[in-house]
């Protein structure tokens, strides 16, 4: 195995000496390397993890540019939202990156996701292009739910991501439904459903995790904690803020989520205990630069201090970054062309999502019903009729 | 446009409904044309051309219930084959043929596996079928219906069971939210194939809990199609249409016509789910009624008819989207129109289907439309004044001589 790696890397090495003289991501090699993750794990009826991770140079180079990535897609957003392109809700994930990034790490494109509606970044790492994030926060045509879902209700089915929803605890039981649906056809696949501190306190949550538990249904709870439901703090909601010991009796573990290795090992240890034994809960101990949604501004319920206290402790990417510089895996200057090259790649696909098209008003009777039965698309009373579906 | 056969069988009624697709496109505010060639086709017994085959009998064969007789039933059933069943018989055996055609169809619901169904509509079924496949939930709707939708939007078809229709007022967000409209927020890009069906409706002295009428909550979710069966008929032919649909289906059944018999044919039959029932053609006054309201009217009817009126009388059947083709072709025909449902009087089905009929045929009205809905108020549970909540055949007997005038 590791002979294979080593050849693998030399191949690519030689490949990339005749491209560019300059190591990019494609040609890091991918021998292992062993990284202790900062915080140890907590579990709740269950044997941790082990706190040293197996990564490779590779691994933490695509780490700090999907990363870099998705944070410049959400500052990107950000002003958008503040020049009128990007109407109503828009909740960011800057800050939370980590968690998308560790749990692709450990899954594959078979495994669900299904979240709420902080999901810009999750479509990303479930194969999601910028284009059809831009054109579907801005009601474009090209936008993945055609611009007819807006900002919370991203999907992708190909890439195993099932949204996308904007009622609070509602994706939870849907979760729960995907992970039957895998135990159903056998497929050794797992659901990965996430919700946040806030909808931690959903009734339906806890009768989704009872009948996952009673029939070992292959899902994993994701509760992204970072500890604001919309205004109000963890311990103002919550009389029992620890998250992953909610579960009673199903098996939890508390996670650094901004530490995007400590992810990948809990993800990796997730999956291989819910195809075994049911549902385990995995909180992730997150923090949200923004405000909950853009019209929030933030800082009535928390202080900046706090904010930027948080930044320059625990920032997911500098984390990396500080690894990767550490390790000797790229330079500075490399790091920062990354960070250019991605900017450029936002601003690109940006300029291509204001020039998509504004969805046709046919469009607006279109998917009601699926084809078939001969049902047309129109209201009980057959007047408003538009759009006929063959 | 497809072409309409007809074979007569048994059809002691009139070919009025057969016409309506010629007759109706001749007036200037006709309704748009439909295409299609599911809805049309009616051939009796053999195998339509299409995917499904859609085989919807003439009334008469259908009011062989307990509640009403008709004299010509008698003589056309004798000299069909087929199997006599009762209603909630015929459901089981509507699902028990779906599930044996396609493995990806399920059952969800509190007490459907082992005990059977509170209604024994799925009894046997998880001997046959397995524990997963026929699942026994908890008691709690909001996340079950939540989990049949997640499982459909993968492409598992269940069919979720609702105790009684008025417990999935808990499963309401995720009816609306997931289930309505996911198909549409997604872009296409997921349909969610689930079928909701349970009891409600006034039955005997059950208390107000337990006598809702639900048609009015969900009409308005865009998304979802609902259909009310009311033989055994009907409900096996719309069971098996509602589980072979794309689209999420809600399934309303009634707790006073389970034990319904009536022979129904041996061979396969899938009913339209968008079409109503001609029961009775007549020419005077148009009587649209639903589930088991249908019974109230057909005893009016022998009254009425015994008084001289000409009641003609459709089963709507489809509560979303109404069936106007029918619907007004009728009134076209008899300028009179009497509403009779059991749903409330406040934003009710027949509420809706007022506002529609007036909208599209106001022309066409000699009188104002008469709605029979049942009171506005929660179901008592004396007797007495729980008869006095649901339309009685009298009163309906009332609407027409006033409206007849």
């Amino acid at each position: 195995m590791a002979q294979l790696t080593q050849r693998a890397a030399t191949f690519q090495r030689t490949l990339s000496a005749a491209v560019s003289s300059t190591r990019c991501l494609s040609t890091a090699s991918t021998s292992p390397i062993s990284v202790e993750t900062s915080l140890p794990f907590t579990g709740h009826k269950i044997d941790p993890p082990s706190r040293s991770v197996e990564t490779t140079p590779q691994e933490l180079l695509s780490f700090f540019r999907d990363m870099a990535l998705m944070r410049r897609m959400e500052i990107a957003a950000d002003s958008l939202y503040k020049a009128k392109l990007i109407r109503g809700f828009c909740h960011l994930y800057d800050g939370q990156e980590a968690v998308a990034v560790g749990m692709e790490a450990a899954i594959t494109k078979k495994d669900c996701i299904i979240t709420a509606y902080r999901d810009h970044c999750i479509f990303l790492g479930r194969g999601g292009t910028l284009l059809e994030s831009f054109a579907e926060l801005m009601g474009r045509k090209d936008g993945c739910s055609k611009g007819k879902g807006g900002s919370m209700h991203f999907y992708k089915k190909e890439g195993g991501f099932y949204g996308g929803h904007g009622i609070v605890g509602a994706q939870v039981p849907l979760g729960c439904g995907l992970a039957f649906a895998q135990k159903y056809s056998k497929d050794e696949n797992v659901t990965f459903a996430m919700y946040g501190d806030g909808a931690a306190n959903q009734g339906q949550l806890f009768e989704a995790l009872n009948m996952a538990a009673l029939w070992d249904l292959p899902a994993i709870l994701i509760c992204e904690n970072n500890h604001y439901g919309m205004g109000t703090a963890e311990w103002r909601a919550a009389k029992s803020p620890a998250y992953y010991k909610r579960g009673d009796y199903v098996p939890g573990l508390k996670v650094d989520g901004m530490d995007a290795l400590a992810v990948k090992q809990a993800c990796k240890f997730a999956k291989e205990h819910a195809l075994k034994n049911g549902p385990i809960i995995l909180e992730m101990d997150t923090y949200r630069y923004h405000g909950h949604s853009m019209s929030d501004p933030g800082s009535t319920y928390r202080t900046r201090d706090e904010i930027s206290g948080v930044r320059q402790e625990r920032d997911p990417i500098e984390r990396i970054r500080k690894l990767i510089l550490s390790h000797d895996l790229a330079t500075e200057k490399e790091l920062k062309d990354t960070e250019k090259e991605v900017r450029k790649e936002v601003d690109e696909a940006i300029a291509q999502a204001k020039e998509s098209p504004l969805p046709d008003p046919s469009e607006l009777f279109t998917n009601v019903y699926v084809k078939g039965l001969g049902v047309e698309a129109f209201g009980a009373d057959r007047k408003e009729l538009r759009a006929v579906l063959p | 446009m497809a072409s309409a056969f007809m074979q007569g069988v048994g059809a002691t009624t009139a070919l009025s409904s057969a016409n309506y697709k010629n007759s109706c496109f001749a007036s200037p505010r006709s309704l748009p044309e439909r295409r299609g060639s599911f809805f049309v086709i009616r051939s009796d017994g053999s195998l339509a051309s299409g995917l499904n085959p859609t085989n919807s009998r003439r009334g008469a064969l259908s009011t062989n219930a307990v509640a009403t007789k008709q004299d010509n039933v008698t003589a056309s059933t004798a000299s069909k084959p087929g199997h006599e069943l009762l209603l909630f018989e015929a459901l089981r055996e509507g699902l028990e043929e779906e599930m044996d055609r396609d493995p990806r169809v399920c059952v969800m619901g509190e007490d459907v596996g082992h005990y059977g169904g509170s209604y024994k509509v799925t009894k046997g079924l998880a001997t046959k079928y397995g524990d997963l496949r026929v699942l026994d939930t908890p008691i709690a709707e909001n996340s079950f219906t939540g989990m049949a939708i997640g499982a459909g939007m993968t492409g598992l078809r269940p069919i979720v069971e609702g105790m009684n229709m008025g417990f999935l007022l808990l499963a309401f967000n995720q009816i609306s939210n997931n289930c309505g409209m996911l198909h549409y927020t997604s872009g296409g890009q997921f349909k969610i194939p689930v079928v909701i069906r349970g009891p409600g409706g006034v039955g005997r002295q059950l208390g107000a809990e337990h006598s809702q009428r639900l048609e009015s909550y969900f009409q308005s979710i865009p998304g979802i199609q609902m259909v009310a069966c009311s033989t055994p008929y009907n409900a096996k032919g719309l069971m098996k249409a509602a589980i072979r649909s794309d689209n999420p289906v809600i399934l309303f059944e009634h707790v006073l016509l389970y034990n319904l018999k009536e022979r129904i044919p041996d061979e396969e039959y899938v009913l339209n789910l968008e079409e109503a029932e001609m029961i009775r053609p007549g020419e005077h006054v148009t009587i649209l009624t639903y589930s088991r309201m249908r019974y109230h009217v057909m005893q009016a009817a022998k009254t009425l008819v015994n008084k001289g009126y000409d009641p003609e009388v459709i089963d709507i059947r489809s509560l979303k989207p109404f069936d106007l083709y029918t619907i007004g072709n009728s009134v076209k025909k008899t300028h009179r129109v009497l509403i009779v449902e059991e749903c409330m009087r406040t934003g009710g089905i027949g509420a809706s289907l007022t506002a529609s009929i007036n909208e599209n045929f106001h022309d066409y009205l000699d009188a104002p439309i008469v709605c029979l809905s049942s009171q506005d108020v929660p179901t008592p549970y004396a007797g007495v004044l729980e008869e006095w909540t649901v339309v009685q055949p009298a009163q309906i007997v009332a609407a027409v001589e006033q409206l007849c005038q």
